[in-house]
């Protein structure tokens, strides 16, 4: 393959042909803020945080669709490149609402990085602010296209990992947002609720409904996981806040990268539901009485046994469970086989 | 599956048959749709016009339980127009000539007749499938839950061997399954005719290394009863108590009211899940089980790979692991069964499993495996059949076309097929309680063609009531041209409309699973 | 000892008399959030967001200056405690800057959590807003009066201390600021920069300087150590961002003994990765010099480089 090499802030970069210089530079270790670039999707260049400082170009190329070329020289930090990343920060909080206080991203917002980072802290640019209405009509995700700084992020996930394409960009200049086809809320669109924009949107403007109204971003513990749905195996990590399930969020996943669907998103309320069994349960009379374990498990031994003795074991059978895990499955058998001694075991593959 | 969930990207020709992939499997669908925005043919078989149908260059809208007609025709036109892979078939397989003989006699017109499917279009089909280079067939329940549901395996293994599809990156037979560990369930041996990694429990030497293992003196040697013959069992008295874990089969199995009948005869019924399901009202006994963000542990997904589970909090309330629980049991039957942890299962299962011997908590920690992984120094298996199969060379198993056990008649006139929606998930004890999926999908209802509707003078948004020979069910109307005329449709994810009320428990030989793709049944309006 | 019992929230809960309502309440895990209340300062009952509802009372007492007394109800979050908890906040918002996005304290702000717990996302009044110069004329302490909402947690930890009593509140009314005698910058005080009062402060209004910049509060993680300059014990944070430690700030005074700067200076230079650099005056100027100059050990490294 062939190779380039660029000076990148005084740095030797040996980089493959074709390499942006926002790759060439995070892989020699250098930072750069980008707000609509994601290596999963398609270059968009709409940002223009990550611009950088190359003499010779006509402007302050975007580094995340410049190529790298050999001999270039790159500087990521110059005067140039602050002031312009501070009049874009600037321009954008202009019109964003500053509601952090109760923001469900606050501690987890590029634009707050970034505000922060470059000592950007109000507004100078007065003018018109967007007023639109919060869409939080269904149960998964809210909306609040105020604070969308229009990175383009969801609509280019929406068509390319999750491939529907119910987002794209509508209107024109100061009224430009994104959009479900004809403006209609995301619940009367053909959205399936997979939440893949929200796993990509670098600011407030699309939210996890239930997580982000629990808990403060640094609040949670991430724990990774592997989706209890469907046989396909996502990863991602549950978000835990004293020692309650708040929410999922996606990380990378060896099966589904970012990609999650409803129910692996936002289908973890069950763990905490009022109807959850906490205590074991005996039948008498026809109702169930709470029980302790010491009870429940010598009556469940003693039953079974006394079948095993009366009938044979092969009068007993267990059904195990395609829910559960492989050590629990794996005992499971083992008890059926060495402690009731009959082959009777299955469960619902078949279903 | 042969391979891997990301290879589906990598094809050039993808069959669905039986797969609502955008619904059942959102996230697998992802890289068929991938696949597709690279320049594959997807071509989607399925009696209902689903999102995945749509998507498709091609829609099957074959007749349900005509799948054999449609694979054996296809195999008929690769074979008579000598787009069989012929080296392959040499070197990798047997009994060509029998598959060859079988599937003559089921030309594309013939098949037209069982399937629906024109000529034509099965032709063009069966080329694009033989000529591409890399096809992968997807399959799910819609080509198993029949009771020729072996056979149409067999079908479908047939055409992948034919074309030398197998075995290779990208290309192979993949069924998708269904819930997340019902590969490790399988894997582990909670099946009444094997250990873990499938080892039989018909063999000696298998039952030696096991009771050696587990410190017992003698294993049973006869396999044991599969889910529909414990049921019969329990109705028979010849079933006296069972053991069920995190299993709903009042639900889950079909004519739910004999499955009902056959729990209450039992004498003695232990049930161990996280909610009080339509089964473990019956139990005598309910022991309250951890949920998955509650415990330790590894599933194993439909690409055979090992991946960690982990205890993000404490058990709510008393429940207990289910791990725990079984040792707990098993103490007090007088076998000691302790653990200190379930990576310490996890290694006694490496030490019995050939295929999982290489894996264990520490690797899983940088990422899931992929069985077999015979060694610690194994990368894991992401594609099967490389070089050989596992009996040596391929077998071509013909088989021919039967119609499903119980077809529309007179007196239950429609086809009634059953199956997943997206929001919900399978009997729905999870995704009815999350305060989301089912405020989004409250409330099930029945498919059914607008000419059928018409005809029965059903209305959008009716009560009608549903019947079969087996039982009844009240169900909302939904009039949409996704089924075909003669056909209806609904989920088993709703208590309220309990359809395995309904559903034929005629099985597979083989498999043992019950068709619930084909039941007849009638509507009637409610007034 | 005598003892009360008293139901909060319908659960019987047993103390010792005397005992306030606020840490009866706690002691029973119950949560009621508080501005001005501090366990280690006098009792204030400025701030009335810890209010909660006692049948037969008068109106909304302070759990933080309420005792409970034998057979009490206590209700902490009943629909009046919540709305006036609401409009305490409201009526606070209407006087704070809305910048969280910058604010040192996000992430650690009082005002903040029981916004996003009580959702009062706006302002609700509208009305004058303070418009104070920041003080940040010191090199160890930036107040932010716009920010502060008189909760005197910092007046009453200073006058802890008997000989310091540096800030106290000045001015009447919408105009009552906490100020240092003759409201002067508090870098024209008797202030010794010990940093009390930035430990007790439940908001930005008082924020580290040596901070500004260095991260986010999420960002930190925070390491115990205690101080060895004097025999008080003092316990401070040391601060790292990206396993990099960026600071030190006092967490707990030593028993019966103040903070000092002192302290916390040397520990920042016996932790901190990036330590401040020493000055010298030159020519009536201060110039940024070597700890080997600065400290007057040239000649001696020399020599030691020498034989080395």
């Amino acid at each position: 393959m062939a190779e380039v090499t660029l000076t990148i802030n005084g740095l030797q970069v040996t980089v493959p042909k074709g390499t942006t210089v926002l790759d060439a530079a995070r892989q020699a270790g250098l930072f750069i803020p980008t707000f609509c670039h994601d290596p999963e999707l398609t270059r968009f260049g709409a940002c223009r945080m990550c611009v950088v400082e190359i003499p010779g170009m006509r402007n302050l190329p975007a580094s995340c669709v410049t190529e790298a070329t050999e001999g270039m020289v790159v500087h990521t930090d110059s005067p140039a490149v602050i002031e312009a990343r501070k009049t874009i920060l600037e321009l954008m909080l202009a019109n964003h609402p500053m509601d952090c206080l109760t923001c469900g991203k606050n501690g987890d917002c590029r634009l707050q990085d970034y505000a922060y980072m470059y000592g950007v802290k109000t507004e100078p640019f007065g003018g018109e602010k967007h007023n639109y209405p919060l869409e939080d009509d269904n149960p998964f995700i809210v909306r609040d296209m105020n604070k969308c700084i229009l990175c383009g992020k969801c609509v280019r996930a929406c068509a390319e990992i999750q491939g529907k394409s119910i987002v794209d960009f509508a209107y024109r200049g100061f009224d430009a947002k994104i959009t479900p086809a004809m403006d209609v809320p995301l619940s009367e669109s053909e959205c399936v609720f997979c939440g893949n924009c929200v796993a990509v949107c670098p600011v407030g403007a699309l939210q996890e409904k239930g997580l982000r109204s629990a808990a403060r971003t640094w609040e949670v513990q991430k724990v990774k996981t592997t989706c209890p749905y469907c046989g396909t195996g996502c990863n991602f990590e549950l978000n835990v806040k004293d020692n309650q399930v708040v929410g999922v969020t996606s990380c990378d996943g060896d099966v589904n990268g970012r990609a999650l669907c409803v129910k692996g998103r936002f289908g973890y309320g069950f763990i905490h539901h009022p109807d959850r069994l906490t205590t074991p349960l005996i039948k008498k009379n026809g109702e169930f009485v709470e029980a302790t374990w010491d009870e429940a498990i010598t009556l469940v031994a003693q039953k079974l046994g006394d079948i095993k003795d009366k009938y044979g074991p092969d009068a007993l059978a267990v059904l195990s469970s395609a829910r559960c895990t492989n050590e629990e499955n794996y005992l499971m058998q083992k008890f059926t086989r060495a402690v009731l001694g009959t082959n009777s075991i299955d469960h619902c593959a078949r279903l | 599956m042969t391979n891997s969930i990301g290879e589906i990207a990598g094809a050039d020709f993808i069959l669905a048959i039986g797969t609502n992939t955008t619904e059942s499997h959102p996230v697998i669908s992802l890289q068929a749709k991938k696949a597709q925005r690279n320049g594959a043919t997807l071509v989607v078989a399925d009696p209902r016009r689903t999102e995945m149908a749509e998507l498709a260059n091609t829609h099957l809208q074959l007749k349900s339980g005509s799948d054999i007609a449609l694979l054996n025709a296809m195999a008929n036109v690769i074979i008579s127009e000598e787009l069989w892979n012929k080296e392959f078939v040499a070197n990798r397989t047997e009994d060509f000539e029998s598959l060859k003989e079988t599937v003559a006699k089921y030309t594309p017109e013939y098949a037209e007749q069982i399937t629906g499917i024109p000529a034509d279009t099965i032709k063009t089909v069966a080329r694009g499938y033989a000529k591409a280079n890399n096809a992968t067939i997807l399959y799910t329940m819609g080509v198993t839950q029949h009771i020729c549901g072996t056979h149409n395996v067999f079908a479908v293994a047939n055409l992948a061997m034919l074309c030398g599809h197998i075995g290779k990156e990208n290309s192979g037979v993949n069924p998708l399954r269904g819930q997340n560990n019902v590969q490790g369930a399988c894997d582990m041996g909670a099946l009444p005719n094997v250990y873990t990694g499938y080892q039989a429990v018909t063999v000696d030497d298998n039952r030696t290394k096991f009771s050696k293992a587990w410190n017992v003196a003698e294993l049973p040697a006869q396999p044991g009863l599969t889910v529909g013959e414990m049921m019969e069992g329990a109705a028979d008295g010849k079933v006296k108590g069972m053991y069920i874990m995190g299993e709903n089969p009042v639900l889950s199995d079909p004519d739910a009211d004999h499955v009902v009948h056959a729990l209450e005869k039992l004498e003695f019924l232990v049930v161990q899940d996280i909610f009080l399901t339509e089964t473990a009202a019956l139990a005598d006994v309910v022991l309250p089980a951890a949920s998955f963000a509650e415990k330790d542990g590894t599933f194993s997904n439909t690409e055979r790979r090992v991946q960690r589970v982990r205890k993000a909090i404490d058990p709510v309330g008393n429940a207990r692991a289910d791990w725990e629980i079984i040792c707990n049991i098993a103490t007090a039957m007088g076998y000691p069964m302790q653990y200190a942890s379930a990576s310490n299962i996890f290694d006694e299962i490496a030490s019995l499993t050939p295929s999982y011997a290489g894996i264990s908590y520490a690797r899983l920690e940088l990422g899931g495996i992929q069985w077999p992984c015979p060694d610690a120094d194994h990368p894991g298996t992401p594609y099967l059949h490389k070089d050989k199969f596992v009996r040596g060379l391929g077998k071509f198993n013909p088989v021919e076309y039967i119609p499903p056990a119980e077809l529309p008649d007179q007196d239950y006139p429609l086809v009634l097929s059953t199956g997943r929606r997206h929001f919900h998930y399978h009997t729905g004890t999870m995704t009815q309680r999350t305060g989301a999926l089912e405020v989004h999908y409250g409330a099930e209802h029945l498919e059914i063609n607008p000419a059928d509707a018409a005809a029965l003078n059903v209305a959008e948004g009716d009560t009608v009531l549903m019947k079969s020979r087996r039982g009844q069910v009240e169900v909302t109307a939904r009039i949409t041209d996704v089924v075909p005329r003669g056909m209806v449709f609904t989920s088993f994810h709703f208590p309220e409309v309990a359809i395995n009320k309904l559903t034929n428990p005629a099985r597979d030989p083989v498999a043992k699973i019950p068709e619930l793709k084909v039941c007849a049944v009638k509507v009637i309006t409610v007034s | 000892m005598s003892y009360v019992s008293l139901t909060i929230n319908g659960v019987m809960v047993t103390v010792p008399k005397g005992t306030t309502v606020l840490n009866a309440a706690r002691e029973a895990g119950v949560f009621i959030p508080t501005f001005c209340h501090d366990p280690n300062i006098p009792r204030f009952g400025a701030c009335r967001i810890c209010v909660v509802e006692i049948p037969g009372m008068r109106n909304l007492p302070a759990s933080c200056v309420t005792e409970a007394t034998e057979g009490m109800e206590v209700y902490t979050e009943s629909p009046a405690v919540v709305e006036a908890r609401k409009t305490i906040l409201e009526l606070l918002l209407a006087n704070h800057p809305q910048d969280c996005l910058t604010c040192e304290k996000n992430g650690d702000c009082r005002l903040q959590d029981y916004a996003f717990r009580y959702s009062v996302k706006e302002a609700g009044f509208k009305g004058e807003s303070k418009d104070y110069p920041l003080d940040d004329t010191n090199p160890y302490i930036i107040r932010d009066a716009n920010k502060c909402i008189l909760c005197g947690r910092c007046v009453r930890t200073c006058n802890a201390i008997p000989d310091r009593s540096v800030i106290d509140f000045g001015y009447r009314g919408f105009n009552t600021k906490i100020v240092t005698a003759m409201d002067t910058p508090l870098g024209e005080s008797d202030c010794v920069y010990c940093g009390r009062c930035v430990t007790v402060c439940p908001v930005g209004a008082l924020a580290w300087k040596p901070l500004a910049g260095k991260g986010r509060t999420w960002e930190m993680a925070r390491q115990d150590v205690t101080c060895t300059f004097c025999d008080s014990g003092c316990v401070f944070e040391v601060l790292s961002k990206d396993g990099k430690n960026v600071g030190v700030i006092p967490k707990a005074s030593g028993n019966g003994r103040p903070l000092c700067l002192k302290g916390r200076l040397g520990l920042e230079l016996k932790y901190l990765d990036d330590p401040p650099p020493p000055y010298l005056k030159k020519d009536g100027e201060f110039a940024q010099v070597s700890w080997a100059e600065a400290l007057g050990l040239e000649d001696i490294l020399a020599k030691l480089d020498n034989k080395g």
